[in-house]
This record gives C-alpha cells, structure tokens and sequence, in this order.
C-alpha cells in the first residue's frame, strides 16, 4: 500500500485507557503540542467516577477527546478520527464514538483473556464483536515495546511499564505530524529538579513510538493539520475553565485594589479552582479550605463584611448546603461571587460528567423573596471574562452573583490569546462616602440603582450592624409590613438594574428570520458547529447565546420578536426555557434538551433544528 | 487613640431580653471590657466587630455600638473566621448560645478551636432553646424536661470545656452570669491571648429554665460547689476556705485542709498557661456533688494561630515570586506567541 500524507482540516482523536494508563496527561501534552504547533483546539477529558476504579473494567475508563484544526475549533468533536484503547475495556466504552473511517489503535500486550473477559468480551476478537472490524485497526504490543525499549534504562519494571503511555504518545505524533519538542521541554521540566534520570528514558521512548510507527505497515496514511490562520497576534497559552476562572477572580481583584478572599470545600469538579487560587498567594490570594460548605460561603460573607473581594466555589451539592448562606448575603446586601461547576444531578448525582442542571436552584432556590445576579461562562477561556464580570457586578451592585461554570468547561481546555490587563475595565466597589457617616450611617440607604454603600471594619464613625433580620434602610430591625415590602422590591430591583450594566443580547446571522437558535453557558461550542452546519447546508438561521441570565440583557424581547420560532436547547429538561416562559411570556419556546451527563453532540442540535426547518 | 467608657459601646438599641436574663450580664461585662481592649491594644473602636449566630443571647451585636453581624444559626463561627483572615487587625467576639454553638454549630465551633483562629467565642449556656420557646439543647442534663422532652431528654449532654479541650484549644474560661467582675476579667483575658479563646458564661433563662445553675450558683451553696482558678493559686475552695483539690493517682480528688493530716501544701497549684491537657481536661470537667465547679481561666497556653501563619506564608511566598502581576500571570509558564 502507498503511505499517503493527508492534509486534514481537523481530527478528533480520542485517548482511553484504564484510570491508571496515563491517558489524561497523554491527551493534554498532545493537546498542548497542536495548541503550541498553532492549531485551533478543544479537548474534553472524560474521567471516570472512581479514582481506581478495579482495574481493567468498564467502569475504570479514563478518556481524553482533543480536536485539533486548521482553524478556531470550538467543541471536542462528536466522533473521533482515532481511538486509542490502553486495554480492552477501554476500546469497549469508546467504541461506539469511532467514526467509520477511525484508526483503532490498541495496545496488544493488554488483551488477554482475563482482561477481555473483565471488559465484558465473550468472544475472543473484540472487534468483531463491537463491530468495528472494518476500522483500520493498528495493533501494537505497546507494554513490550516500552519495556524492549528501556531494558537498558536503568529503571525498575513498575517503572518502564509506567511509560508505555509515552511510546503511545510518540505513535500518535508519528500519525499526525506532531513535533516532538513540546513533550521533551515538558519532560525536562517536569523532571529536572527531583528525578533527573527520568527524563533520558521518558525522551527514548517517545522517540521509540514515534518511529516504531514509522516503520510498522500498519500504520497506512499519516496527517497533518495546518496551524490555524487569520490568528490573533499575540501571546496565546492552552488553558481549563477551572483555571481561567481562577485567573479571572485575581484579574478582578487586582483591577479592584481588594484582597481576594475563597473559602471553598473540595468538590468535583469545582476543586481545581480552589487549587489553583491556594497557589497565587504571590498576588495576594488567601485561601481558606473549610470544614464544610457552608463554612466556605460564611467565610466568604464574613471575609466580605471584614472589606474583600469574597468567593466561594463549588458545584450543584455544595449550592445544596450554602443555599441559607446565599440568602445571608442577599439580605446583607454583600458584594459575593458564588462559583456554580455544575455536574449532572440530582443529588450525588454524576460527579464527573457535565449537565446545566442547577440553573433553576441557583434563580430560586431559597427561602423568601431572594433574588440575585445569575450569569454562565460559555467557554473554558471565557471563564476569564466572566469571573472578571461576576466580582465587577458584585462589588458595584453590592449583590451576591452566582457564576455558572459547567465540568464541561472546567475541566476542558483550549487556546486562548491572553489579553493585557489593560483593556479590561475599572471595577469601582460601591464604598461609603466619607459624608455618610454623619448623623450616623444608614447601611440600607439605596442610590438611584438601589445600591447600598460598603462600609467595613476599620473605618471610622460607620460602625453599623448587618444580619439575616429584616431591617429599615436605617439598619435598624423591622417587622413593620410596609417596610417589608418596600425592601423586598427594593432587593428585586438592584438586581434588575443590573441589566443597565451588562452587553445587550447579540445575535449572530440575520436579525429577523424563521429561526432563533437559543443556548447558555457551555453549549456554546455545539451551537456555534452547528449552526455552522446548518448553514452550509445553505439553510437560514440565526443563533443567540445568553451570558447573563438574571437579569436578561435588555433587549432580549427586542431580538426574539424578530423571529417564528425560537428554540432554547440546553442540557437539562428546559429550566431556561421555563425561565424565559416566566420572564417573556409573550413568546413561545421550543425545546431541545439532553440529560445524560454528556455534551451536546453537534448532530444532536442538528437534527433538532432541522425538524422546524 | 481614643479613650473610651462603657457608654461608648452602648447602641441606641432597647435591649429586649427577658427581665432576669443572664445575659443583660454578660453585655454589661463587654461594655466595661471593651474600652480596655481598645486601649491595650491601641486600636479604635471601629476595629471592635461583634458576630452572632441565631438565638436570644445572638441579639447582643445590636446592643453595642461596634461593627456587628448577626447572622444565621450555627455559622457565626465561621462567619468570625473569615473576617479574621480577611483583616488580622480586627478584634473580633463571637456571641453564640448553647444550641448556636454546640448543636447546629458544632462543626465551625470545633474547627476554629482546632485552627486556632484568633476570635473570642462568648458562649451563654442557659442549657435551652430559649427563642423557640424551652427545648433542650446539648448541654441540657440527661432526663431535663423540656417541651420536647416531656418524659426527659434520653441523651448526655455536652461539657463545652472537654469539647474545647478534645479539640486541643488553647483558651478555656468560665464564669456565671452573676459574676460581672470575674466575667469582664476573663473577656480582658481572652482578649490578650492570641488565639482561640472560649470562654462559657453559665446564664440563667428565667423563662424557660429558671435556676439553669442553681445547684451551685445559688448564693448559699456557691462557695461550697465552685471554685474560682487563679494562675499560680492554691485550688482552695468551701465557705470555710478549708476544702482543696489533690491529685489521687490519675484522679482528682477533694480533701478537707486539717483532715487526715493533709496540709495546704498537698493542694494543687493552678497552672493554666502550662501546657496540661489531661489536669485541665479533669478540672473543666469537675461538677457536683463530688466536685465544685471550676471557674476562671483553666487554660490558657500559647500556639501556632491560623491568621499569624496564612500572612507568613504570604509574605514568604510574595518574597520568592517571578510573578507579581496578573499580566506577568497571563503570561507565565507555557506560552507561544503569533506573529
């Protein structure tokens, strides 16, 4: 057969192996060799439910999927160009997503008859038997190979056994034209300090991969996909949601001149962005790791009371336990970011896989009238943005404001221009003016945006007292009905003047037309693909995706009075689309959901639209 | 600075407690201690914060004129927390009943023990749910008759004093709501000790559980039944300054000065800044009728507090680091630019 280099506008390549295999750090340094290479991307890691789950089972499978392009790529992919399968389990789980043109890689030394039979396998060709035998298959004794090729290392068995990912990673640069220098730099690095004898064998057996692929006849075409054009000039680095989110926290306190406070409990997936703001202490960051969720939000309010800017993070269960909390900071009127990851739910739920399920917990989930600001990062880079947005709002409106991230975005990457500090906006906190404090200060006298003034500890002559009780603009406690009132509408209302703060609602295609595509937070991606689709099928739409969502931008009814159909999709049973019921009632809504703890994929939205069309 | 009296932390507030509650007291006490503090410490008073959890004794922020924060059941100590490691300068006093703290509080309260956050946790102990009308609380005796008890509680309550020492704390005070002089003098106490500082104010309800600790704060019996610990003191005790406390193996024991040949010089010397978790346990600890019970500082002893050791770390960490704005940040670590 004549080995062909194919040059491809974009691959999926989908990594999984047992939790243990090394696959989520094999796709995240070939995800960051493309990104480094120029190409646009995507991943998605797809992680098991238990750490170490038993080995070799179904339920122990560890997936990356990256997308990588010849240009700004914005989903994970549906299905994918090649799988990698460490051991059968993992080529039964993944089969499924393998296109019809896929190459199966799998690592030979792993299918034996114990382990196939633990996959579930009852015959002895797994292929045939997932009905991908017509794929082309590359099979490749991958655990002797690594262990051939560092016999002379120097390193233990249970050492050399650990790299066979590394030969697997050199296999997949070999097939798609990657360079390998990232992963050597990446290994110097990561090894130079403590283990310095590991690099030379981590390098030998990457090479190794890379030309055992080479020469094997199996391995029929190679690809390349062009670094990306049309690029934006600058610095550009790969980066998770989690941790854009953090950064974005810090950029706001930074423009802000407050402290950064986080009081958070470890929870999946929202951990990592505590991690990642327990490292920056260098710019300030304190950190408290609490002894449970709601002491992670009453830190928060007490760090917020005492003049910082004040987080707490954490994902649907933890929103569960801080729910009284929230309406502390509600009723103190405190300026507070509470930080949403969502996973799927109810309940426990499913801790490692995606959903948007909180949305209606986070608008009423809690007792009395109590509402507050409500907005959702679409992108892992965008959870820059909107992290930066979430403290702005919170510290000028005085308002507790919910940021709804999704373990879609905060676990997935993509490349991100980094952008100067310099053209983000000032963030001004709503601070007592000196004046205020004579005759007394009133802590719940309200602006013309019903905001109140910040006063905190150590600034004299405003000692005033703030708590759960319903109290007069004075501050002193009510139980009058009139005052109640006027006090709950008052709170209602900071929130709507939101709006006046935040980008009107846009809309990308024509502003009027048959049909509105509707989507929030991480869907984004999806709908932008296929939208994209839908249009080369030379069929008319046109697609708004909402950042804020309580308040809604101003001109919401504005944009989908242009239209006959408006179809919200989400994944959840249609908690936006009741939302906008009750907000707009004056339009009607359709539907497109998913509830299985998975994206959306790009057919699903597809097919959805191509139903009203 | 300012020089303040006990009417500059008065609030135009009325205060509504029950007439003969304890905790009229108890705000008293504050009122007289916190100008000391101000001028101990050099601060002002808006750096004084009072924090409250849910309850009747939690209304006290509103009584005094300093930053306040009346929040919700059970959280004030975390509430304190944050604060404290938000602004170390702070002087910080959470207010907390028996339910607050020990019930629906449990969790915080043990764990700013164990940081050793530096907050001083006032905790009225009535031993009832006096705001929701007479329940028990945690600390209500085994077979109280409350209105959800009608037949007697059915469980063993807690000892505020071995809880603190179980979570290893440094500073453990009690008093009785009607000793003013010896309540303001342990809140001056905790104030000077940097670290956690509980102290227990024994209150009466005289709603719902009059006579809460009359068994042995009642005028007659007083002498007899407590004993008031003082650093470097004999732990001598009765109406006749007769009655002492002696180690007897691993346990404490009451003996009678002049009986059976014991001499003051057999009694045991209160050391509460030495680091004795077991002897103070067993004093804290100590209730009729075998034992009086103990009041004053049973321990007070330095250590590590959360806050001293988050700024070090900051300022460690900000010493040795490449990246010292959220531009560099952007921009460390693995990059690649486009021409």
């Amino acid at each position: 057969m004549q080995h062909k280099v194919i040059d491809a506008k974009d691959v999926v390549i989908r990594f999984a192996g047992d939790s243990g295999d090394g696959m989520q750090l094999t796709g995240t340094l070939f995800a960051n060799t493309s990104a480094v290479y120029g190409n646009g991307l995507s991943t998605f890691p797809d992680y098991p439910a238990e750490i170490r789950a038993p080995k070799g089972t179904v339920a122990g499978v560890s997936g990356f999927q990256v997308h990588i392009g010849s240009y700004k790529v914005t989903t994970p992919g549906d299905y994918c160009d090649m799988l990698v399968a460490m051991n059968p389990a993992a080529l039964k789980a993944n089969a499924k997503w393998a296109k019809r043109t896929a190459l199966v890689l799998v690592n030979e030394d792993a299918f034996d008859d114990a382990s196939m039979k633990k996959a579930g396998f009852t015959t002895d060709n797994p292929f045939e038997e997932l009905g991908i035998e017509d794929r082309t298959l590359i099979i490749a004794p991958i655990s002797t190979l690594t262990m051939d090729s560092l016999k002379d290392s120097g390193l233990d068995t249970a050492s050399i056994n650990k790299c066979r990912n590394m030969f697997t990673l050199g296999m997949a640069c070999y097939i798609y034209s990657r360079p390998l220098d990232y992963v050597f730099q990446y290994v110097n690095n990561k090894f130079a300090k403590k283990h310095p004898e590991m690099i030379a064998p981590n390098e030998k057996v990457l090479k190794d991969g890379f030309n055992y692929a080479a020469n094997i006849q199996a391995v029929p075409n190679t690809y390349t996909v062009a670094p990306a054009e049309n690029l934006k000039k600058g610095v550009w680095r790969n980066i998770t949601g989690n941790q854009a989110l953090a950064w974005g926290l810090i950029a706001a306190s930074e423009k802000s001149g407050l402290p950064l406070f986080c009081g958070s409990y470890p929870i999946t997936p929202a951990t990592a962005i505590l991690e990642e703001l327990a490292i920056h202490k260098n710019l300030g960051v304190k950190t408290m790791q609490t002894e449970d969720e709601i002491a992670g939000i009453c830190s928060a309010i007490g760090a917020a009371f005492a003049g910082n800017l004040a987080v707490t993070t954490t994902s649907g269960p933890g929103i569960s336990l801080k729910s009284e909390a929230m309406g502390l900071a509600v009723m103190t009127e405190l300026p507070l970011v509470i930080v949403d990851v969502q996973r799927g739910g109810p309940c426990t739920g499913m801790p490692t896989k995606t959903e948007q399920a909180d949305l209606s917990q986070v608008l009423y989930g809690r007792n009395g009238e109590s509402p507050l600001v409500v907005i959702a990062a679409h992108s892992p880079a965008h959870c820059f943005e909107m992290a930066f947005q979430a403290a702005k709002i919170a510290l000028e409106h005085m308002v507790p404001v919910v940021l709804l991230s999704e373990g879609f975005l905060g676990n997935g990457s993509e490349p991100w221009c980094v952008p100067s500090m310099s053209e983000f906006p000032a963030i001004k906190p709503h601070f007592a003016k000196a004046e205020e404090a004579e005759g007394g200060f009133k802590p719940f006298k309200r602006d013309e945006n019903f905001v109140r003034s910040w006063a905190f500890p150590g600034m004299p002559g405003f000692e005033h007292r703030v708590g759960g009780l319903e109290k007069n603009h004075n501050g002193v406690l009510s139980n009058d009905p009139q005052n109640h009132e006027l006090m709950v509408r008052e709170r209602a209302e900071k929130v709507a003047k939101v709006a006046n703060d935040i980008p009107a609602l846009t809309v990308d295609g024509p502003e009027k037309g048959k049909l509105l595509i509707v989507g929030w937070g991480g869907t984004y991606g999806h709908l932008l693909s296929a939208v994209s689709e839908i249009r080369a099928e030379g069929k008319e739409i046109s697609f708004a995706h909402f950042d804020y969502i309580d308040p809604l931008p101003a001109n919401t009814a504005e944009v989908f009075s242009k239209f006959e159909n408006i179809l919200v999709c989400e994944l959840n049973t249609g908690q936006f689309a009741n939302f906008l019921k009750t907000r707009l009632p004056q339009f009607q809504y359709k539907q497109c959901n998913k509830i299985q703890g998975q994206t959306f994929l790009v057919e699903d939205l597809v097919n959805a639209v191509n139903n009203i069309l | 600075m300012a020089k303040y009296t006990l009417k500059d932390f008065k609030s135009d507030q009325e205060v509504r407690w029950c007439p003969g509650c304890g905790d009229y007291a108890i705000l008293a006490a504050l009122q007289k201690t916190f100008p000391v503090v101000c001028e101990e410490k050099g601060i002002d008073k808006e750096k004084i914060v009072v924090v409250s959890g849910i309850g009747c004794s939690s209304r006290l922020p509103y009584y005094v004129s300093t930053y306040g924060f009346h929040s919700i059941h059970g959280r004030a100590a975390a509430i304190a927390s944050g604060m404290k490691v938000a602004n170390p300068e702070l002087s910080i006093w959470q207010i907390s009943g028996d339910g607050d703290a020990l019930a629906i509080g449990g969790n915080h309260f043990i764990h700013a023990i164990r940081r050793n956050m530096d907050i001083n946790i006032c905790l009225f102990n009535n031993r009832i749910y006096g705001m929701t009308k007479g329940q028990y609380s945690p600390t209500s005796k085994l077979g109280a008759i409350t209105k959800t008890s009608p037949y007697g509680t059915v469980e063993n309550p807690f000892n505020p004093g071995s809880l603190v020492m179980g979570a290893k704390g440094t500073f453990f005070a009690r008093s009785i709501d009607t000793e003013l002089a010896l309540s303001a003098d342990i809140m001056l106490q905790a104030s000077r000790h940097k670290g956690c500082s509980v102290m227990e104010f024994l209150t009466n309800c005289v709603i719902f559980n009059n006579g809460s600790h009359a068994e042995f704060s009642a005028k007659e019996v007083k002498a007899d039944r407590t004993i008031v610990l003082k650093d470097g003191e004999k732990m001598i005790f009765g109406a006749e300054k007769n009655k002492g406390i002696v180690l007897d193996g691993h346990q404490l024991k009451v003996v009678t000065i002049g009986e059976n040949g014991v001499t003051e010089d057999d009694i045991l010397t209160h050391k509460p800044h030495e680091d004795n978790l077991g002897l103070q346990m067993m004093l804290a600890d100590m209730k009729g009728p075998d034992f009086p019970v103990a009041l004053g500082i049973i321990r007070d002893v330095p250590d590590i507090t959360y806050q001293d050791e988050v700024e070090k770390q900051l300022e460690a960490v900000k010493a040795k680091a490449k990246v010292h704005s959220v531009d560099e940040l952007l921009r460390s670590g693995s990059t690649w630019t486009v021409e």
